[in-house]
């Protein structure tokens, strides 16, 4: 138990980045991009291909970003120079990634030998010796099912916090006000001499920099890129994002950056405990995450509806026991 | 400071619904006049508005601002010298940005964004400084989000937003039509204030006529799409709503029909 909550952990620190992206696009831009299907797998197919060719890990995690950052570009693009529809140019551009992430990979399924990021940070002396002081201690308290290393969730705990304060960095920055405004009032910014078309095509560039970062690090730690990989990941992405601002609030950005990490990670966990149920499946996961979303975003409506009756009958009692009173 | 030579515009041309909203106009501002521009519903004030931001782009003529050719230019570029405020309170703000990030984006019009902070210490002090001038306690609410704000509060905000970078030109489309009598008298006082401290040369569309007689010093009246009426300086104050209408009958030689402007 403990030991598959901590597998939900630490790739729930992951998906967080790709959660962020998520955020970028949706909330902060209002453009409900699905481009992030394809260009997750895109980040996967080139950091797996890079690796398998003997490019360092590091390089290649950063060159999966990129190739994200080009796929989300050309959404953009197509967007706002072709005119295409939102929804329409992210799925244009998740179908033609589908063909494209094949011809990186040359095949559909390629696996990772002993090199991978996480690898090499675990298998440095220093950390090793962390790891079993630390497991000693806690198996001493009697706790088992410990994991291998602590190394990969300290080290994404870093990294998607850093990345976490960037973007509330640049949501601050004068550009990061502009984009920022693009998604909440076009016509208002465009009226403050911002080039929205600009805005717009970089806003979905980085999001989809960090979801392909965050697909060349799963596959990283899961050892192998699948063309299928990113099947249904903008329902994970929205997902988190939802569950993280209904749980954890919404009230200033760095809150809801942070509101998003924390729901990727429950996210994972809810998925994890949700399998360990009898009759369900590993394929029903996708059902799982629908009905996550579904319940997430119906679950306040009906509450907030509740509420309001609760308050009308209470009233309309009070105005009854008046009224008799009165008579 | 603004001029525009032989502009004109036709919607849908050659079709049944073909509309002729802007005809061989030529209107010349000096640098500090205020226009009022009013007109009956359909007469092309808001496509000469439009024409002017580079929201719309004509068929043929030519604009400039400050001397500046500008009628190929695309509305962001065009927006570097120009401030507008629009009809709805909603239009001009970015509701769930604070008062201080609206603020830094009005800024930063006439300058080019980069990676540094939009709110500054520096900044916020001087934000604070335009903020008292519109007298409605909004310089402690530096940190509430606009969208909380009231119609009138917003237009306010709006109104300060497109002046205080001093633009070439102040583009007002009807801006207190959408608020309260209340609100409104507020609105065009502020209007009146502000134009006068920073000089702003000023196109203001208005439905009201009383409106358009108590503000700026040049009114126009427009129908079917050309100027019909150009008043400036001495004559334009001794003017009254009577005399624009019978000045209209006169020219037009028919009924006033546009009820609102009556009612003005």
């Amino acid at each position: 138990m403990f030991y598959a909550l901590f597998g939900a952990v630490e790739s729930g620190i992951i998906y967080a980045i790709m959660a962020l992206g998520v955020y970028l696009s949706f909330r902060v831009l209002d453009f409900p991009d699905l481009t992030v299907d394809g260009s997750f797998v895109t980040g996967a197919a080139v950091a797996v291909v890079m690796i398998v060719n003997g490019v360092p890990p590091v390089l290649a995690s950063l060159f999966a970003a990129v190739a994200g950052f080009i796929a989300g570009c050309i959404t953009g693009i197509l967007h706002t120079k072709g005119k295409i529809n939102a929804l329409l140019s992210g799925i244009l551009m998740m179908i033609a990634l589908y063909s494209i992430n094949l011809r990186i990979m040359g095949k559909s399924n390629i696996s990772l030998s002993d090199t991978t990021l996480f690898k090499q940070v675990e298998s440095k002396s220093f950390i090793q010796s962390i790891d079993t002081f630390v497991n000693n201690g806690l198996s001493s308290l009697g706790v088992t099912g410990l994991p291998k290393t602590w190394s990969i969730v300290i080290m994404m705990i870093f990294i998607t916090l850093a990345i976490k304060l960037l973007i509330d960095y640049f949501l601050k920055t004068d550009i990061g006000l502009a984009l920022r405004a693009t998604g909440d009032n076009i016509k208002m910014i465009r009226s403050f001499s911002a080039n929205t078309d600009t805005l717009i095509i970089l806003g979905i560039g980085i999001s989809n920099a960090l979801v392909a970062l965050s697909g060349g690090l799963i596959a990283q730690l899961g050892g192998f890129a699948d063309a299928q990989m990113g099947v249904g990941m903008i329902i994970i992405g929205l997902a988190s994002v939802i569950i993280g601002e209904a749980l954890f609030g919404k009230k200033t950005i760095p809150r809801i950056t942070l509101a998003v990490i924390g729901g990727a990670i429950i996210y994972r966990m809810v998925v994890t405990l949700a399998l360990r149920v009898d009759f369900l499946e590993t394929g029903d996961m996708k059902m799982i995450t629908a009905v996550i979303v579904i319940a997430a975003l119906v679950a306040p409506k009906i509450m907030s509806t509740r509420k309001e009756k609760k308050r009308r009958l209470e009233k309309q009692a009070i105005l009854k026991k008046q009224r008799a009173g009165e008579v | 400071m603004l001029r525009l030579r032989d502009v004109s515009m036709t919607f849908n041309e050659g079709t049944f619904d073909e509309k002729k909203a802007l005809l061989n106009i030529n209107l010349n501002l000096r640098e500090g006049e205020f226009v009022t521009v009013i007109g009956s519903n359909g007469a092309g004030k808001s496509t000469l508005m439009n024409v002017v931001s580079g929201n719309l782009f004509p068929d043929v003529g030519d604009i400039y601002i400050n001397k500046k050719q500008v009628q190929t230019l695309p509305e962001y570029k065009r927006s570097a010298l120009i401030g507008r405020v629009f009809q709805d309170p909603m239009a001009g703000t970015a509701p769930s940005m604070t008062i201080e990030e609206n603020l830094a984006m009005a800024y930063t019009r006439n300058k080019k964004r980069s990676l540094k902070l939009g709110v500054t210490k520096k900044r916020k002090e001087l934000f604070q400084d335009y903020l008292k001038t519109l007298n409605l306690g909004l310089e402690n609410r530096l940190k509430a989000k606009v969208g909380l704000l009231s119609g009138g509060e917003r237009q306010a905000l709006s109104l300060l937003m497109a002046t205080f970078t001093d633009p070439d030109i102040l583009l007002l489309d009807e801006h207190t039509a959408a608020l309260d009598p209340s609100r409104a008298e507020l609105i065009t006082a502020l209007t009146k204030e502000v134009i006068e401290e920073f000089g702003l040369t000023t196109l203001m569309v208005t439905h009201n006529m009383q409106q358009a007689l108590d503000l700026g010093d040049r009114l126009i009246m427009m129908d079917k799409g050309q100027i019909i009426l150009d008043i400036h300086g001495e004559e334009k104050k001794q003017l009254s709503i009577e005399d624009l209408l019978k000045e209209f009958q006169r020219i037009r030689g028919e009924q006033f029909e546009d009820d609102r402007a009556v009612l003005g």
